[in-house]
Protein backbone atom coordinates (compact mmCIF):
# COMPACT_ATOMS: atom_id res chain seq x y z
CA UNK A 1 0.00 0.00 0.00
CA UNK A 2 0.98 3.60 0.15
CA UNK A 3 0.44 6.31 2.67
CA UNK A 4 -2.11 8.72 2.30
CA UNK A 5 -1.59 12.20 1.34
CA UNK A 6 -0.03 14.59 4.07
CA UNK A 7 1.92 17.63 4.34
CA UNK A 8 5.86 17.21 4.44
CA UNK A 9 7.77 19.79 6.01
CA UNK A 10 11.77 19.49 7.12
CA UNK A 11 12.95 22.25 9.57
CA UNK A 12 16.43 22.56 10.17
CA UNK A 13 16.26 23.95 13.48
CA UNK A 14 15.17 22.62 16.83
CA UNK A 15 13.17 25.68 17.41
CA UNK A 16 11.70 25.87 14.12
CA UNK A 17 10.42 22.00 14.58
CA UNK A 18 8.82 22.94 17.74
CA UNK A 19 7.37 25.55 16.03
CA UNK A 20 5.54 23.64 13.46
CA UNK A 21 4.66 21.00 16.13
CA UNK A 22 2.85 23.32 18.04
CA UNK A 23 1.02 24.81 15.18
CA UNK A 24 -0.26 21.37 14.30
CA UNK A 25 -2.08 21.10 17.83
CA UNK A 26 -1.26 17.33 17.66
CA UNK A 27 -2.14 16.58 13.89
CA UNK A 28 1.95 16.31 13.39
CA UNK A 29 3.89 13.09 13.46
CA UNK A 30 8.05 13.56 13.69
CA UNK A 31 10.06 11.24 11.39
CA UNK A 32 13.18 10.29 12.51
CA UNK A 33 14.39 7.03 10.85
CA UNK A 34 11.43 6.35 9.72
CA UNK A 35 12.07 2.35 10.06
CA UNK A 36 8.70 2.42 11.90
CA UNK A 37 6.82 5.13 11.30
CA UNK A 38 7.10 4.03 7.36
CA UNK A 39 5.68 0.73 7.71
CA UNK A 40 2.93 2.36 9.50
CA UNK A 41 2.70 4.97 7.15
CA UNK A 42 2.54 2.66 4.08
CA UNK A 43 -0.23 0.24 6.08
CA UNK A 44 -2.39 3.26 6.09
CA UNK A 45 -2.19 2.06 9.95
CA UNK A 46 -0.88 5.96 10.72
CA UNK A 47 -2.81 9.06 8.62
CA UNK A 48 -1.29 12.39 10.07
CA UNK A 49 -2.04 16.05 8.50
CA UNK A 50 1.81 16.81 8.76
CA UNK A 51 5.24 14.75 8.93
CA UNK A 52 8.05 16.26 10.10
CA UNK A 53 10.93 15.55 8.85
CA UNK A 54 13.88 15.45 11.55
CA UNK A 55 16.99 14.53 9.19
CA UNK A 56 18.12 18.04 8.40
CA UNK A 57 18.31 19.07 11.65
CA UNK A 58 22.25 18.83 12.28
CA UNK A 59 21.98 19.76 16.66
CA UNK A 60 20.14 16.68 16.61
CA UNK A 61 22.63 13.76 15.31
CA UNK A 62 26.24 13.16 17.48
CA UNK A 63 27.52 11.46 20.36
CA UNK A 64 29.84 13.69 23.16
CA UNK A 65 30.91 13.57 26.26
CA UNK A 66 29.00 15.91 28.89
CA UNK A 67 27.83 16.69 32.16
CA UNK A 68 29.38 13.19 33.79
CA UNK A 69 27.66 11.07 30.77
CA UNK A 70 27.22 10.31 27.32
CA UNK A 71 25.09 12.25 25.17
CA UNK A 72 23.75 10.62 22.35
CA UNK A 73 21.47 12.94 19.71
CA UNK A 74 18.00 11.54 19.09
CA UNK A 75 18.90 11.48 15.09
CA UNK A 76 21.98 9.70 15.89
CA UNK A 77 21.62 6.47 13.47
CA UNK A 78 21.82 3.46 15.10
CA UNK A 79 24.71 2.22 12.50
CA UNK A 80 26.85 4.78 13.78
CA UNK A 81 26.11 4.23 16.95
CA UNK A 82 27.17 0.84 17.27
CA UNK A 83 30.48 2.03 15.42
CA UNK A 84 30.63 4.85 17.76
CA UNK A 85 34.33 4.74 20.08
CA UNK A 86 32.97 6.83 22.83
CA UNK A 87 30.01 4.93 23.38
CA UNK A 88 32.54 1.53 22.83
CA UNK A 89 34.32 2.69 25.94
CA UNK A 90 32.02 4.15 28.55
CA UNK A 91 28.84 2.03 27.42
CA UNK A 92 29.40 -1.18 26.12
CA UNK A 93 26.19 -2.67 27.09
CA UNK A 94 24.77 -0.07 24.23
CA UNK A 95 26.72 -1.43 21.55
CA UNK A 96 25.62 -5.20 22.31
CA UNK A 97 22.37 -3.94 22.59
CA UNK A 98 22.20 -1.86 18.93
CA UNK A 99 24.25 -5.05 17.19
CA UNK A 100 20.52 -6.40 17.82
CA UNK A 101 17.83 -3.68 16.57
CA UNK A 102 16.50 -4.74 13.37
CA UNK A 103 19.03 -5.76 10.78
CA UNK A 104 21.99 -3.72 8.87
CA UNK A 105 20.08 -2.23 6.60
CA UNK A 106 17.18 -0.57 9.07
CA UNK A 107 19.91 0.41 11.44
CA UNK A 108 21.33 2.41 8.39
CA UNK A 109 18.08 4.72 8.79
CA UNK A 110 16.98 3.90 12.35
CA UNK A 111 17.93 5.84 15.25
CA UNK A 112 18.44 5.87 18.44
CA UNK A 113 16.36 8.47 19.69
CA UNK A 114 13.37 7.70 17.40
CA UNK A 115 13.61 3.65 19.29
CA UNK A 116 13.64 5.51 22.63
CA UNK A 117 10.99 7.89 21.73
CA UNK A 118 8.08 5.43 20.31
CA UNK A 119 8.35 2.90 23.01
CA UNK A 120 7.88 -0.55 21.43
CA UNK A 121 8.17 -2.58 24.85
CA UNK A 122 10.12 -5.12 23.13
CA UNK A 123 12.56 -3.18 21.78
CA UNK A 124 16.17 -2.88 22.67
CA UNK A 125 16.68 0.96 23.31
CA UNK A 126 14.13 1.75 25.22
CA UNK A 127 14.79 -0.64 27.96
CA UNK A 128 18.80 0.25 27.77
CA UNK A 129 17.82 3.52 28.80
CA UNK A 130 16.09 2.46 31.79
CA UNK A 131 18.42 -0.43 32.59
CA UNK A 132 21.32 2.36 32.82
CA UNK A 133 19.18 5.33 34.29
CA UNK A 134 19.29 7.77 31.46
CA UNK A 135 17.41 10.95 30.96
CA UNK A 136 15.51 11.66 28.02
CA UNK A 137 15.58 15.93 27.10
CA UNK A 138 12.48 16.86 25.60
CA UNK A 139 11.65 20.66 24.09
CA UNK A 140 8.82 22.26 22.84
CA UNK A 141 7.59 26.20 22.27
CA UNK A 142 6.59 25.85 26.02
CA UNK A 143 10.16 25.14 27.52
CA UNK A 144 12.67 22.34 27.79
CA UNK A 145 11.93 19.00 30.34
CA UNK A 146 14.15 16.21 31.25
CA UNK A 147 12.44 12.98 32.25
CA UNK A 148 14.04 10.15 33.91
CA UNK A 149 13.22 7.13 31.29
CA UNK A 150 12.24 5.28 34.13
CA UNK A 151 9.19 7.98 34.37
CA UNK A 152 8.91 7.98 30.38
CA UNK A 153 7.56 4.94 29.68
CA UNK A 154 3.54 4.36 30.05
CA UNK A 155 2.38 1.84 28.07
CA UNK A 156 2.70 0.26 24.54
CA UNK A 157 4.07 2.91 22.35
CA UNK A 158 2.67 5.37 25.03
CA UNK A 159 5.07 7.21 26.57
CA UNK A 160 5.25 11.00 28.70
CA UNK A 161 6.23 12.97 25.57
CA UNK A 162 3.19 15.51 24.88
CA UNK A 163 2.14 16.02 21.09
CA UNK A 164 4.18 19.37 20.87
CA UNK A 165 7.58 17.97 22.26
CA UNK A 166 10.41 16.82 20.09
CA UNK A 167 13.18 14.25 21.99
CA UNK A 168 16.75 16.38 21.78
CA UNK A 169 18.77 14.14 23.89
CA UNK A 170 19.43 11.08 25.53
CA UNK A 171 21.74 11.40 28.66
CA UNK A 172 23.58 8.20 29.16
CA UNK A 173 24.69 8.70 32.80
CA UNK A 174 28.54 7.31 33.38
CA UNK A 175 28.74 3.68 34.68
CA UNK A 176 32.48 3.12 36.28
CA UNK A 177 35.11 1.69 33.63
CA UNK A 178 35.37 -1.77 34.17
CA UNK A 179 31.78 -1.91 35.44
CA UNK A 180 29.90 -5.67 33.98
CA UNK A 181 27.39 -5.60 31.46
CA UNK A 182 24.01 -7.55 31.28
CA UNK A 183 22.59 -8.90 27.82
CA UNK A 184 20.47 -11.54 26.84
CA UNK A 185 17.59 -11.78 24.16
CA UNK A 186 15.62 -14.62 22.77
CA UNK A 187 13.82 -13.95 19.44
CA UNK A 188 12.48 -15.99 16.95
CA UNK A 189 14.84 -14.89 14.10
CA UNK A 190 17.86 -12.27 14.27
CA UNK A 191 16.71 -8.80 13.90
CA UNK A 192 13.42 -9.83 15.40
CA UNK A 193 11.64 -8.38 18.37
CA UNK A 194 12.47 -9.89 21.50
CA UNK A 195 9.97 -12.27 23.32
CA UNK A 196 12.07 -11.57 26.17
CA UNK A 197 15.19 -9.88 26.77
CA UNK A 198 17.06 -8.25 29.88
CA UNK A 199 19.40 -5.45 29.90
CA UNK A 200 21.88 -3.83 32.46
CA UNK A 201 24.77 -3.05 34.17
CA UNK A 202 26.52 -3.77 37.38
CA UNK A 203 29.12 -1.98 39.62
CA UNK A 204 30.97 -5.06 41.29
CA UNK A 205 33.70 -3.24 43.96
CA UNK A 206 35.68 -4.90 46.84
CA UNK A 207 34.22 -8.38 45.67
CA UNK A 208 30.60 -7.30 45.87
CA UNK A 209 27.81 -5.29 43.91
CA UNK A 210 27.41 -1.96 44.87
CA UNK A 211 25.25 -0.09 42.16
CA UNK A 212 22.89 -2.12 39.62
CA UNK A 213 20.93 -1.28 36.39
CA UNK A 214 18.43 -3.82 35.03
CA UNK A 215 15.58 -3.81 32.92
CA UNK A 216 13.34 -6.06 30.66
CA UNK A 217 11.94 -5.68 27.61
CA UNK A 218 9.08 -7.86 25.92
CA UNK A 219 8.15 -8.43 29.56
CA UNK A 220 4.74 -6.50 29.68
CA UNK A 221 3.29 -2.90 27.88
CA UNK A 222 6.77 -0.89 28.74
CA UNK A 223 10.19 -1.51 29.54
CA UNK A 224 10.07 -2.95 33.35
CA UNK A 225 13.19 -2.18 35.63
CA UNK A 226 14.19 -4.75 37.47
CA UNK A 227 13.68 -3.00 41.19
CA UNK A 228 13.67 -5.84 43.13
CA UNK A 229 16.67 -7.92 41.82
CA UNK A 230 18.62 -4.24 41.49
CA UNK A 231 17.76 -4.16 45.51
CA UNK A 232 18.51 -7.44 46.13
CA UNK A 233 22.12 -7.84 44.60
CA UNK A 234 23.08 -4.10 45.69
CA UNK A 235 25.82 -5.03 48.98
CA UNK A 236 25.42 -8.29 48.25
CA UNK A 237 29.50 -10.46 47.69
CA UNK A 238 29.47 -11.99 45.01
CA UNK A 239 30.09 -15.59 46.76
CA UNK A 240 26.81 -14.97 48.66
CA UNK A 241 24.43 -14.29 45.43
CA UNK A 242 21.77 -16.90 44.28
CA UNK A 243 20.74 -16.31 40.85
CA UNK A 244 18.42 -18.53 40.86
CA UNK A 245 16.59 -16.20 43.94
CA UNK A 246 17.51 -12.95 42.23
CA UNK A 247 16.17 -14.32 38.80
CA UNK A 248 12.72 -15.13 40.84
CA UNK A 249 12.76 -11.52 42.17
CA UNK A 250 13.28 -9.89 38.88
CA UNK A 251 10.48 -12.18 37.12
CA UNK A 252 8.45 -10.99 40.05
CA UNK A 253 8.72 -7.32 38.24
CA UNK A 254 7.11 -8.36 35.12
CA UNK A 255 3.91 -8.15 33.79
CA UNK A 256 3.89 -10.13 30.34
CA UNK A 257 1.07 -11.10 28.29
CA UNK A 258 -0.21 -13.76 25.75
CA UNK A 259 0.77 -12.77 22.66
CA UNK A 260 0.49 -14.71 18.50
CA UNK A 261 4.42 -15.17 19.22
CA UNK A 262 4.47 -16.42 22.91
CA UNK A 263 2.48 -16.73 26.41
CA UNK A 264 3.04 -15.08 29.35
CA UNK A 265 4.37 -18.24 31.21
CA UNK A 266 6.75 -18.67 28.39
CA UNK A 267 7.81 -15.31 28.70
CA UNK A 268 8.67 -15.71 32.42
CA UNK A 269 10.05 -19.15 32.58
CA UNK A 270 12.44 -18.30 29.83
CA UNK A 271 12.79 -14.99 31.67
CA UNK A 272 13.76 -16.24 34.97
CA UNK A 273 16.28 -18.71 33.18
CA UNK A 274 18.21 -15.93 31.03
CA UNK A 275 18.19 -13.79 33.77
CA UNK A 276 19.98 -16.51 36.40
CA UNK A 277 22.18 -17.63 32.94
CA UNK A 278 23.15 -13.67 32.27
CA UNK A 279 23.88 -13.22 35.86
CA UNK A 280 25.87 -16.08 36.42
CA UNK A 281 27.92 -16.24 33.52
CA UNK A 282 28.71 -11.58 33.89
CA UNK A 283 29.94 -12.25 37.53
CA UNK A 284 31.33 -15.82 36.77
CA UNK A 285 29.62 -17.28 39.56
CA UNK A 286 28.76 -21.10 39.47
CA UNK A 287 25.05 -22.67 39.75
CA UNK A 288 24.30 -23.16 43.04
CA UNK A 289 24.50 -27.51 43.51
CA UNK B 1 -0.04 18.83 -0.17
CA UNK B 2 1.99 20.57 -2.89
CA UNK B 3 4.51 18.72 -4.84
CA UNK B 4 8.45 19.08 -3.78
CA UNK B 5 11.47 19.75 -6.27
CA UNK B 6 14.10 17.39 -5.81
CA UNK B 7 17.65 16.40 -7.09
CA UNK B 8 19.81 13.62 -6.81
CA UNK B 9 22.39 11.70 -8.36
CA UNK B 10 21.11 7.55 -9.32
CA UNK B 11 23.83 5.52 -10.60
CA UNK B 12 25.64 8.60 -12.13
CA UNK B 13 22.84 10.34 -14.05
CA UNK B 14 21.34 13.45 -12.08
CA UNK B 15 17.87 13.13 -11.71
CA UNK B 16 15.51 15.84 -10.96
CA UNK B 17 11.53 15.39 -10.12
CA UNK B 18 8.93 16.61 -8.72
CA UNK B 19 7.42 13.94 -5.96
CA UNK B 20 4.22 14.04 -3.39
CA UNK B 21 5.56 14.32 -0.53
CA UNK B 22 4.06 10.74 0.75
CA UNK B 23 6.12 9.43 -2.71
CA UNK B 24 8.40 6.87 -1.06
CA UNK B 25 11.70 6.73 -2.46
CA UNK B 26 11.25 3.21 -4.12
CA UNK B 27 8.32 4.49 -6.06
CA UNK B 28 10.35 7.38 -7.42
CA UNK B 29 13.13 5.26 -8.38
CA UNK B 30 10.72 2.39 -9.81
CA UNK B 31 7.71 4.76 -11.94
CA UNK B 32 9.62 7.77 -11.93
CA UNK B 33 13.43 7.21 -13.11
CA UNK B 34 12.31 3.60 -14.49
CA UNK B 35 14.62 1.57 -12.39
CA UNK B 36 12.39 -1.37 -12.02
CA UNK B 37 15.62 -3.44 -10.44
CA UNK B 38 14.26 -2.16 -7.31
CA UNK B 39 11.91 -4.58 -6.45
CA UNK B 40 8.81 -4.01 -4.16
CA UNK B 41 8.00 -7.05 -1.65
CA UNK B 42 6.18 -6.15 1.30
CA UNK B 43 6.82 -2.30 1.28
CA UNK B 44 7.08 -2.23 4.92
CA UNK B 45 10.51 -3.21 5.58
CA UNK B 46 10.70 -6.57 6.26
CA UNK B 47 11.37 -8.17 2.55
CA UNK B 48 14.84 -6.18 1.84
CA UNK B 49 14.00 -6.61 -1.68
CA UNK B 50 13.68 -2.71 -2.41
CA UNK B 51 17.63 -2.15 -1.09
CA UNK B 52 19.73 0.42 -3.10
CA UNK B 53 22.76 1.96 -1.52
CA UNK B 54 22.17 5.50 -0.64
CA UNK B 55 25.79 7.85 -0.18
CA UNK B 56 27.39 5.14 0.50
CA UNK B 57 24.82 2.70 2.37
CA UNK B 58 22.17 -0.34 2.38
CA UNK B 59 19.06 0.99 3.03
CA UNK B 60 15.52 0.19 2.16
CA UNK B 61 13.87 2.52 -0.12
CA UNK B 62 10.11 1.68 0.96
CA UNK B 63 10.73 3.27 4.33
CA UNK B 64 12.48 6.31 2.74
CA UNK B 65 10.29 9.41 1.18
CA UNK B 66 11.38 10.47 -2.31
CA UNK B 67 11.68 13.89 -0.99
CA UNK B 68 14.45 12.80 1.57
CA UNK B 69 16.39 11.78 -1.03
CA UNK B 70 16.93 15.60 -1.99
CA UNK B 71 20.53 15.98 -2.85
CA UNK B 72 21.66 12.32 -2.22
CA UNK B 73 23.99 9.70 -4.54
CA UNK B 74 21.97 6.58 -4.91
CA UNK B 75 23.08 3.62 -6.40
CA UNK B 76 20.39 0.60 -7.90
CA UNK B 77 21.21 -2.77 -8.79
CA UNK B 78 21.51 -1.46 -12.16
CA UNK B 79 23.87 1.42 -11.99
CA UNK B 80 26.39 -1.96 -10.78
CA UNK B 81 27.71 -3.48 -14.14
CA UNK B 82 30.14 -2.06 -16.37
CA UNK B 83 28.96 -0.47 -19.57
CA UNK B 84 30.06 -3.32 -21.54
CA UNK B 85 28.43 -5.45 -19.73
CA UNK B 86 31.17 -6.82 -17.17
CA UNK B 87 29.22 -7.83 -13.93
CA UNK B 88 30.48 -6.36 -10.68
CA UNK B 89 32.04 -8.86 -8.79
CA UNK B 90 29.23 -9.39 -5.86
CA UNK B 91 26.85 -10.29 -9.54
CA UNK B 92 29.77 -12.72 -10.64
CA UNK B 93 30.23 -14.46 -7.56
CA UNK B 94 26.04 -14.67 -6.86
CA UNK B 95 25.98 -16.21 -10.63
CA UNK B 96 29.08 -18.61 -10.31
CA UNK B 97 27.45 -19.80 -6.94
CA UNK B 98 23.91 -20.03 -8.27
CA UNK B 99 22.54 -17.70 -5.69
CA UNK B 100 19.30 -17.34 -6.91
CA UNK B 101 16.22 -18.71 -8.56
CA UNK B 102 12.91 -16.69 -9.38
CA UNK B 103 15.33 -13.58 -8.82
CA UNK B 104 12.87 -10.96 -7.18
CA UNK B 105 15.02 -10.73 -4.00
CA UNK B 106 18.24 -10.39 -5.78
CA UNK B 107 18.58 -7.20 -6.50
CA UNK B 108 18.03 -6.15 -2.52
CA UNK B 109 20.66 -8.79 -1.52
CA UNK B 110 23.03 -7.56 -4.54
CA UNK B 111 23.11 -4.24 -3.32
CA UNK B 112 23.63 -5.11 0.25
CA UNK B 113 26.75 -7.32 -0.45
CA UNK B 114 27.82 -4.49 -2.82
CA UNK B 115 27.62 -1.73 0.10
CA UNK B 116 29.56 -3.66 2.31
CA UNK B 117 32.04 -4.94 -0.03
CA UNK B 118 32.52 -1.69 -1.69
CA UNK B 119 36.20 0.42 -2.01
CA UNK B 120 38.90 -0.89 0.69
CA UNK B 121 36.01 -2.48 2.75
CA UNK B 122 37.25 -5.66 4.05
CA UNK B 123 33.80 -7.19 5.72
CA UNK B 124 34.01 -10.17 7.76
CA UNK B 125 32.47 -13.59 6.51
CA UNK B 126 30.19 -13.09 9.93
CA UNK B 127 29.62 -9.21 9.47
CA UNK B 128 27.81 -9.99 5.43
CA UNK B 129 25.95 -13.32 6.54
CA UNK B 130 24.58 -10.96 9.42
CA UNK B 131 23.71 -8.30 7.02
CA UNK B 132 21.79 -11.10 4.97
CA UNK B 133 19.46 -11.14 7.93
CA UNK B 134 17.64 -8.35 6.08
CA UNK B 135 16.55 -10.25 2.94
CA UNK B 136 13.75 -12.80 2.55
CA UNK B 137 14.38 -15.31 -0.23
CA UNK B 138 11.61 -17.76 -0.74
CA UNK B 139 13.31 -20.14 -3.17
CA UNK B 140 16.89 -20.46 -2.61
CA UNK B 141 16.98 -21.97 0.94
CA UNK B 142 19.89 -19.34 0.99
CA UNK B 143 22.71 -21.62 0.56
CA UNK B 144 23.85 -20.50 -2.91
CA UNK B 145 23.56 -16.89 -1.11
CA UNK B 146 25.92 -17.85 2.11
CA UNK B 147 28.50 -19.22 -0.33
CA UNK B 148 28.33 -16.15 -2.54
CA UNK B 149 28.72 -14.17 0.75
CA UNK B 150 31.50 -16.34 2.20
CA UNK B 151 33.13 -16.07 -1.01
CA UNK B 152 32.97 -12.58 -0.74
CA UNK B 153 33.92 -12.03 1.98
CA UNK B 154 37.20 -13.94 1.67
CA UNK B 155 38.17 -12.16 -1.53
CA UNK B 156 37.98 -9.31 1.01
CA UNK B 157 36.84 -6.55 -1.46
CA UNK B 158 34.55 -5.89 -4.80
CA UNK B 159 35.05 -2.52 -6.35
CA UNK B 160 33.55 0.85 -5.99
CA UNK B 161 30.01 0.43 -5.49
Amino acid sequence: MKPAPFDYVAPTTISEACQVLADAGGGATVLAGGQTLMPLLNLRMSQPFIVVDINRIPDLKGIARADGGTRVGPMTRQADALADETLAKHLPVMVRALSHVGHHQTRNRGTVGGSVALGEPAAEMPATAVALGATIEVQSTRGTRKIPADEFYLGPYMTTLEPDELVTAIHYPDWPAGHVMLFREVAQRPGDFALVGVVGALVVDGGSVSRAGIAWFGMGPTPIKARQAEQALVGQSLSGIDAQAIAELAVADTAPFDDHHATAEYRRTVGKRIFARTLREALQIKEAA
Amino acid sequence: MSDHQIGLTINGRRHVASVEGRMTLADMLRDDAGYTGVHLGCEHGVCGACTVIVDGRAVRSCLMLAVQADETEIKTVEGLAEPDGTLHPVQQTMREEHALQCGFCTPGVVMTLAALTSGNAQPSEESLLKALSGHICRCTGYQGIRRAAKRLAAAGSGDAA
